[in-house]
This record gives structure tokens, sequence and C-alpha cells, in this order.
């Protein structure tokens, strides 16, 4: 029944089953879809957009969206990717994101997807906003200044870990990331490192202390393939192993398939 | 025997809220630097010590704009270069001067020069030739048009020597991977 069912991406023919969306389907087929609030962990959000592509011409949340037998559906094109470059320019714009002084720089997905839509400058005007960091957790800093309100953190603590320890608050351009606590501090939750939350940034908001840049920039995850060529492109820490261990595991030159 | 002598690119080049890293990095493009100097020649830069911009062909604007001093030769190079290109994070997005951008200026002169520690009958500079800093750190595409970046903190030499490469053979400059980066 779900055999033999098809799309087309970009003119390639990807197989899907019954429930799966057009980026499950094209991930699962080893095609590249650019998306930062999507992780095939959790529960779609279809938020960020960046992961839009033209489904039988109309543009959708590749997230979100389920497929139909012989859709055809374009994603690498200029039209998108310029879009999709603009949306990015937003987000970098909106925070502070100082890369070279980020402890996520090389394995942030926010950077390494402007790497592949090849954005060159920030295009708009800076927001410089102030947003005070909370570094009240013995083990946890929360650098709100980049966050880029996908809503990861908040859907890993709620839906995997049963904690509700983040949450988006306020509404549009307002919109920001807060911490439930009476407090409104990190350290007055029973947030902990074995957290699926703790791992799942793809920016560099939620940062473990004391392992601060035990891999020097120039050797991280995507300075070696860009991200469009990584296998496992989401989560926290694309290539490396959860980090419950007391020490930092070594960084994975060769990447398992 | 008579090959047209093809007249050479003039290059501008400067540092405005910068630390001079990307022309460390412009240094970086090593013995190609000779090459380099077949095809263009020097105007205003740290090479040269020329104190202003001529006519140019391509202007190289490294650091943000901090300072009035920083706007007066940034608007001096739009003026006088027909390609303004964009070098290293702070002339992209104000980099680390920028870091100061949530703090109120007053704040950053009262601590730097009266109440910071060890600091006896400070008093913040006002000699009139010190150029009015601005309220905020901005990034130089907030101010003059420019027509090309090249991010990287500072950026390889071999992302510079690629941009000028493409630029001088009529290319649309573009970096692969490897070549671009924000870090």
């Amino acid at each position: 029944m779900n055999q033999n069912k098809t799309f087309t991406l970009d003119g390639k023919t990807i197989p899907y089953t019954e429930g799966q969306t057009i980026i499950q389907a094209a991930m699962a087929a080893g095609e590249y879809i650019p998306h930062l609030c999507f992780n095939p962990e959790l529960k779609a959000h279809g938020s960020c957009k960046l992961c839009t592509v033209k489904a039988n011409g109309r543009q959708t949340a590749s997230c979100t969206q389920q497929p139909t037998p012989e859709m055809v559906v374009e994603s690498d094109t200029q039209e998108l990717n310029d879009e999709r470059r603009a949306l990015l320019q937003m987000l970098f714009v909106e925070g502070n994101h100082f890369c070279p002084s980020c402890e996520k720089s090389g394995d942030c997905q926010l950077q390494a997807t402007a790497y592949v839509l090849k954005m060159m400058s920030p295009h708009y005007n800076q927001f410089y906003p102030d947003r005070p960091v909370d570094a009240s957790h013995p083990e946890y800093l929360l650098d709100f200044n980049r966050c880029i309100l996908c809503s990861l953190c908040v859907r890993a603590s709620r839906d995997v870990d049963g904690k509700n320890v983040f949450a988006l608050s306020g509404r549009g351009i307002k919109s920001h990331l807060i911490v439930n606590a009476k407090s409104g501090q990190l350290a007055d939750t029973d947030f902990c490192d074995a957290d699926k939350a703790a791992h799942v940034c793809p920016v560099g908001v939620i940062l473990k202390k004391r392992v601060g840049f035990a891999t020097p920039i120039g050797s991280r995850s995507f300075d070696e393939l860009p991200i469009s060529a990584t296998p496992h492109p989401q989560g926290a820490c694309p290539v490396c192993p959860r980090s419950d261990a007391a020490t930092l595991p070594p960084h994975p030159k060769s990447r398992g398939a | 025997m008579n090959t047209p002598v093809k007249p050479k690119l003039r290059v501008a080049t400067t540092s405005l809220a910068g630390c001079f890293g990307c022309h460390m990095a412009i240094l970086d493009i090593d013995e190609r630097l000779l090459d380099l100097l077949q095809l263009v020649e020097f105007d205003r830069s740290p090479i040269t010590d020329i104190k202003h911009c001529g006519p140019c062909d391509i202007g190289i604007i490294e650091g943000g704009l901090c300072n009035a001093e920083n706007v007066h030769v940034l608007r001096e190079f739009r003026a006088n270069c027909k390609i303004l290109i964009a070098i290293g994070a702070c002339a992209i997005n104000g980099g680390l001067p920028a870091q100061r951008n949530h703090l109120s200026l007053s704040s950053i002169l009262e601590e730097v020069y009266h109440a910071q520690h060890g600091l006896v009958d400070g008093f913040i500079p006002n000699d009139p030739e010190l150029p009015l800093p601005l309220d905020k750190v901005h990034p130089i595409h907030e101010v003059v048009k420019v027509d090309y970046f090249i991010p990287g903190c500072p950026p390889s030499g071999d992302a510079i020597w690629k941009v000028l490469t493409d630029l001088l053979a009529g290319r649309e400059p573009e970096l692969g991977h490897g070549l671009i980066h924000y870090d």
C-alpha cells in the first residue's frame, strides 16, 4: 500500500511513505533542504520558513507539508534561495550574531546554512538588541543574543524531557525566549545536562560551561563539510555524541554515514 | 612589438574601526602579491602611506564606523572608488567594536577615563583634533553602498585572492565552501 509512492524534488524522484513530510522524505533520500527550526527527532514547528519549497507551484513549509503522489517540488531554485537568504539576513540583524567570539561558530546551523546560501552580508540595518546573558546555572549558560526563536529547546523540554523549562513569550518583533521559573533564571529550574533541551539549540544560546573552545575554530563540524553535505545536520551537535559524560568527547574527525 | 600596455588598476585600502588584522590577511596572499602588483597599483593604503584617496578602481574597507572620522574616510572612498569592498567581520556587522553597543557611550567613557580602578585625576580626552565617537558602532553598508563583501575575522588570504582575481578577470566574485567564513 505504502510502496512506490513518489514525488519529484528538483527533478529527482523521491520515494515516500504515508505520513512523511516532504523534508523527511527528502532527508531519507539524502537530499538537503535548508532548515533551522526542524529537527527530525521533534514535532515540526513550521516557523522559520527556511524549508519553504514550491509544491505543485505553491509555496509551503516542507517540514509540515506531506507530499502527494507525483507532486512536483522545487527547492534549490534562485527564487527560493534568494528568499531564504533574506530570512537568514533578518535573523542575523535581529540578534547579536558575532561569529568570531561565539563558541558555536563552525558548529552553528544558522551560520552553516548562511554559508551554503552564500550570504555575504547582513544587508539590513543591525538591531543590536540588548539581551542580558543568564549565567545562573552551574553547568549551562544562556546567551539570548543569538536566539532565533526556533523553539527546539521549548519542544525538547516539553515533549521529551517533560519539564517545560523554556517558552517563547511576546508577539511579533517582541517574541523572545524565556525560562519558566519565577525568577526567570535557569538555575531555578530542574534543567540539567541529561536533558534533550540541552543539546538541540542550532545556534549558540544554550552552551555548556567550562568546555568552550575545546575544539579550535577551523576544526569544527562545518569547517570540514558544508551543512548541505552533512548526513545528519540537525540537532545541537550534528557530529558529536551526546556529551553526558563528564569529559568532552573527542571531536570525531571521521563522521559515520 | 607594440603590445598596448594595459593600465594598472588603482586600489585603495584603509582600516576604520578595525584592528588591521584584515590588512595582515591581505599580506597572507604571500608571493601572489607580486602577481597582483603586475596588475594593480596602490593609492591610499597603509602600504603607501598616502593620506587621501584619489580616483580608484577598487576600494577595500576594513573595520566598521565608531567615530566621525571613520564616516568621512568611508565617504571619501565611496566618492572615489568605482568598486567598494567591505572586508572582515567589523566592516560587515560592526564586529568586536560593536560589543559596546549595548552600553551608553557616556558610561563607557566614564568607566575608561574616570571610574576605573587606579585612575587618578582622569579626564575624558577633549582635544578638538580627536574625532568624536559615534553613539553606536555601525557596519559600513548602513552608510554607503557597498558592492562586495569578504566576510571573515579575518578572511583568509585565499578568500581575498579569490575575490580580487575574480574582479580583475571581470567575473562576479564567488566564495565556495572553506573560503566563506564568518569567524
